[in-house]
């Protein structure tokens, strides 16, 4: 047989673990943006300059409910270095309103304010000072009208109605015009199997306002284009979401709108809705100039949506041996005044609203209402994460009436592959749900009173309080608490989930080198390192360069719902796959004559060669590219189909994927001061394949921390009779600290889901529900008292409440 | 007014700035070092840290007119600032900060993909904080990285071997949404474990 030169010979087969690309899936390679983040070099949103810029500002209501008697913006415009202020009447096109799903978000506020902190008005100015104080000079006459703040007050009988006239797909079948959406969830008979509970427990569980709180604030610069258009610079969790709620307000074509992602400090859900975008188009295509608008921290808790607050009533029943009975449950969240993400919160809530546990008669019904509170709607967790905050405390209690162990009492009842959810759809894939707990369970738990030291009495430094030395050990308890969650993996309910990549593959100075073009938002997950890992791990190139995310290519879908790495890291996967075939035509056009194994062999691409399944090597990949046009292709890639849930009964295969995470948390809590310290938040998540452990771990200790922050700080209040926010600053809505913050041991098991990807789980999202949950067990354990409501204040643990 | 200061090393001169102008907002929007982050100016997320006469603060809280005649060093001069402090055996030496000879070869490192970071910075120019947090995968958004990094590298000057309840303390005002601080904890050990090799 001939021999092709370039080859390795024919009959010497290479092993290909020597050619193994570096840096592929499976493998804990950092960051290609780590270097620019560590330097300070990286162009985040807020640092987005341009020559000649402006700056935007935003005038926000001071009530809650009113309507806009009259708005003077006279003096503001008279002010030397102000370019424009717009108001409601200044919009260019028809379309005035944007949203997710219901587009009853109004860019300005016409005629009406529907929550504190709504835009009115918008300002352009040479310094972002001058933007402020001429905002501060408009003149805003207020009518003020009733608020509604609660269920009560949203369904009473002369309930003012948020949005008179609703005509959106959720208004036909809602039973009060103030509810945005609600699902019922029905399956068996919950009247004989409560029959059968020779143990009942019931529970109302309150889950205040989370706030995303990412560190960098909603910013971006809009630069008007001398086509007419304008370019957007923005951060966002999804470009062409944005984009087609844009464009139509301003009266652009979508072309006419060219968006780039510019860096993302954080999002957690917080970015899936417009805040600055619109705005800061509308100044610049208004003035000819381009405008930069950065909200301070102040702004940015009024500039993005919150995790609905919810009310959950719950009853559960179990024989003596521990098995569930039923579950009947009713969760209401407050969407706040606008509808953004509700609908589809409410339909996690409900279809995720038994926990990952076997239980047949189901009666679950989640309600979203239309408030004056501010707007709620995606964070990290989505709805399942207030329904395990209920169904996890009810748990306890039903262990604790049984006399059982809380974990064996959930081992018993944990659904495993196989097992029907409650909406009739079976888990098709592993659902470790046990083995988590056991995980958890089984680790050491860490030395008791650690503060004690030899000697020396206390170190304060490790007590609840810190320094701020408020005890030196009298009156600390130690407490363990467990919990553990379900949540689904990507967009649900029949939607068009879908993602898009383009990839290139060329020969660059002797070199085969990958690029990746997406318009995935990275926020900090990680993904632009495992779309780099997938690129090498199917091309076996070690050069891949990441292009940057804009509109230029076909959507991604959001970052969110712990979906990217599943949908855009899929449609790179299919991308290469198709990429390869090409190269492998080539190869064949140009070599096949030279080997058998070209045309009956299974090929590979490893190492920058093309290789056989038996690891002989037939040519350079670089050698076939060289003299070809670069292969260029782009392809979307969908997940497996759902079907809207039944609006009556609720059944119906609507999730995609689930996935799993457990905790046990270790705290000690001053019963004195009702100060609570978390000792250790040791976590358990399988994620079917871990395609970078660095990252795996990294975001579950992230999501983890999340759900330790709303258990005992993190809390918008909203005061209940103005609807006004109280605490808009990082002084008075608290985060965790790396004080706050415990060790967080993860054991990551990977178990494959055949549907997925490499077999990989979505995994953003999972720790953060069971974290809250756990934590709050662990206080209960501690104290031995309720403690129904998040988050737990000093107050609700020294009973001066 | 006119404020003149001292930036990584380098002679600085600002004009028209504002009253009530941060140093925060010069570095930022008047000098074109947008290293130190804006995530409250307010004190309280620790994201804009700098430090002033080799003291660490929050640059969103001094006003510009306080910097008049001293010196900073942001995020972007904190790899040189390292190096020069490891050549001239630290702070004990007397010889803290950038001397001006060295500060004046201090440039911005040659242009990049934003977006990716593809192309090459030479790693080694990095301050073995800066690459302990990229090792250690302390780096998700990065937002809070540059104000952490001035902190901790503070941290590891006065205190070459630091406990967990001392990084802990060191960097309680820094605050970080991402990761959990566990990675960041890491890297700070890591950190001080290849300067202790090193010595
Ligand atoms: S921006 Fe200065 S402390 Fe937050
Ligand atoms: S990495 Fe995002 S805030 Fe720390």
């Amino acid at each position: 047989m001939a021999q092709n030169t370039r080859t390795v010979p024919a009959g010497t087969p290479t092993n290909v673990t020597q050619n193994h690309t570096k840096g592929g899936i499976g493998e804990s390679t950092l960051r290609p943006d780590g270097t620019l983040k560590v330097t300070g070099e990286f162009a985040y949103s807020s640092d987005m300059w341009h020559e000649d810029m402006l700056w935007g500002q935003t005038l926000r209501s001071t009530v809650a409910h009113a309507e806009i008697v009259s708005i003077d913006i006279s003096e503001a415009v008279a002010m030397s270095g102000v370019y424009a202020v717009l108001t409601y009447d200044d919009l260019p096109a028809e379309v005035k309103n944007y949203g997710l799903e219901i587009q009853d978000t109004p860019v300005l506020a016409h005629g009406k304010v529907r929550h504190h902190g709504e835009p009115v008005a918008l300002i352009a100015a040479d310094h972002p000072e001058t933007a402020r104080r001429a905002a501060a000079k408009i003149r805003i006459e207020y009518k003020e009208l009733p608020v509604v703040t609660d269920e009560a007050s949203a369904l009473a009988p002369d309930a003012p109605l948020i949005h008179e006239g609703r005509d959106d797909h959720h208004s036909g079948h809602v039973p009060h015009p103030n509810i945005v959406h609600r699902q019922p969830i029905i399956r068996g008979n919950v009247a004989a199997a409560r029959e059968r509970a020779d143990v009942i427990v019931e529970g109302e569980y309150v889950f205040g306002m989370q706030d995303q709180a990412f560190l960098g604030p909603e910013s971006g610069l809009a630069v008007p284009a001398e086509d007419g258009g304008v370019d957007l610079y923005v951060a966002t969790q999804w470009l062409h979401s944005d984009l087609k709620q844009i464009a139509p307000v301003l009266g652009l074509p979508e072309e006419k709108v060219r968006m780039t992602l510019s860096g993302v400090g954080g999002a957690f859900g917080g970015r899936e809705d417009i805040s600055m975008q619109i705005h800061a188009c509308l100044l610049a295509l208004r003035t000819g100039k381009p405008v930069k608008i950065v909200y301070n921290r102040f702004e940015s808790f009024f500039g993005h949506v919150h995790r609905h607050p919810a009310k959950l009533h719950y009853e559960h029943g179990a024989t003596k041996d521990g098995k569930l009975t039923h579950l009947k449950a009713r969760i209401v969240l407050d969407g706040g005044a606008y509808a953004s993400a509700s609908p589809a919160v409410v339909g996690n809530a409900s279809s995720l609203g038994a926990g990952p546990y076997v239980v047949d008669d189901v009666e679950i019904e989640a309600v979203a209402l239309y408030t004056n509170n501010p707007p709620c709607g995606a964070m990290r967790g989505f709805g399942a994460v207030q329904a395990c905050f209920a169904y996890e405390a009810q748990m306890d209690k039903l262990a604790a009436k049984l006399g059982m162990d809380p974990v064996e009492f959930r081992q018993i009842n944990a659904m495993e592959q196989g097992t029907l959810m409650p909406t009739g759809q079976v888990v098709d894939s592993p659902a470790p749900v046990a083995e988590l707990l056991r995980r958890v369970k089984a680790r050491p738990l860490p030395p008791e009173r650690q503060w004690e030291t030899a000697g020396e009495g206390a170190d304060v430094r490790a007590l609840p309080g810190g320094l701020s030395n408020t005890t030196h050990g009298e009156g600390v308890v130690r407490g363990v608490g467990y919990a553990v969650g379900i949540k689904n993996v990507g967009f649900s309910e029949g939607f068009d989930d879908y993602s898009t990549a383009r990839v290139v593959l060329q020969v660059i100075n002797g070199e085969a080198v990958a690029m990746v073009h997406t318009a995935m938002a990275e926020v900090g997950q990680g993904g632009v390192t495992v779309h780099a890992q997938i690129a090498r791990t199917e091309l076996g190139v070690t050069q891949v360069t990441i292009h940057p995310a804009d509109t230029q290519v076909g959507s991604a879908g959001s970052t969110s719902a712990s979906r990217q790495t599943y949908m855009t890291g899929g449609a790179v996967k299919n991308t290469c796959e198709a990429v390869r075939e090409k190269v492998l035509e080539i190869g064949r056009r140009k070599n096949g004559s030279y080997h058998p194994a070209w045309a009956t062999a299974e090929l590979l691409l490893e190492g920058g060669k093309v290789v056989t399944d038996g690891g002989e090597v037939l040519a350079n990949l670089a050698d076939i590219l060289e003299g070809e046009e670069p292969i260029d292709l782009e392809l979307e890639f969908r997940h497996r189909a759902t079907v809207p849930f039944d609006l009556v009964t609720g059944q119906g295969d609507g999730h995609v994927q689930y996935t799993f995470a457990a905790h046990r948390a270790v705290v000690e809590v001053d019963t004195e001061l009702g100060l609570v310290k978390v000792i250790e938040l040791a976590t358990a998540q399988d994620v079917g394949k871990a395609l970078n452990m660095l990252s795996v771990v990294g975001q579950i200790q992230g999501g983890t921390t999340q759900g330790l922050g709303v258990a005992v700080m993190e809390e918008i209040i909203v005061d209940p009779k103005t609807a006004k926010v109280r605490n808009p600053s990082f002084t008075d809505y608290l985060i965790p600290t790396i004080l706050d913050t415990p060790t967080i041991p993860v054991d990551v098991l990977e178990l494959a889901d055949p549907n997925a990807p490499y077999g990989l789980r979505g995994l953003g999202e999972a720790p953060t529900l069971s974290s809250t949950p756990a934590v709050l067990a662990a206080i209960r354990n501690a104290t031995g008292l309720e403690l129904n409501k998040t988050p737990v204040r000093p107050e609700a643990l020294t009973g001066t409440l | 007014m006119r404020v003149n200061f001292t930036v990584n090393g380098r002679p600085q001169e600002a004009d028209d700035v504002w009253e009530g102008e941060s140093l925060l907002y010069v570095l930022r929007e008047r000098m074109g070092l947008p290293g130190s982050k804006n995530a409250c100016e307010q004190g309280e997320c620790g994201s804009c840290t700098v430090r002033l006469d080799g003291v660490p603060v929050c640059s969103c809280l001094v006003a510009a007119g306080q910097v008049e005649g001293r010196e900073v060093v942001t995020v972007e001069g904190l790899a040189d600032f390292a190096k020069e402090r490891a050549e001239h055996g630290g702070c004990a030496s007397g010889a803290c900060g950038t001397s001006l000879d060295e500060a004046k070869k201090w440039q911005a490192r040659p242009g990049q993909d934003s977006q990716t970071g593809e192309a090459g910075t030479d790693p080694a120019a990095l301050s073995p904080i800066q690459q302990a947090f990229i090792d250690a995968g302390a780096v998700q958004c990065g937002f809070c990285t540059p104000g952490l990094l001035i902190a901790a590298d503070e941290l590891l000057e006065r205190q070459s071997d630091p406990s967990d309840q001392d990084i802990r303390e060191a960097l309680s005002g820094n605050l970080c949404r991402c990761t959990g601080y566990e990675k960041i904890l890491d890297a700070v050990r890591l950190a001080a474990a290849r300067q202790g090799e090193a010595v």
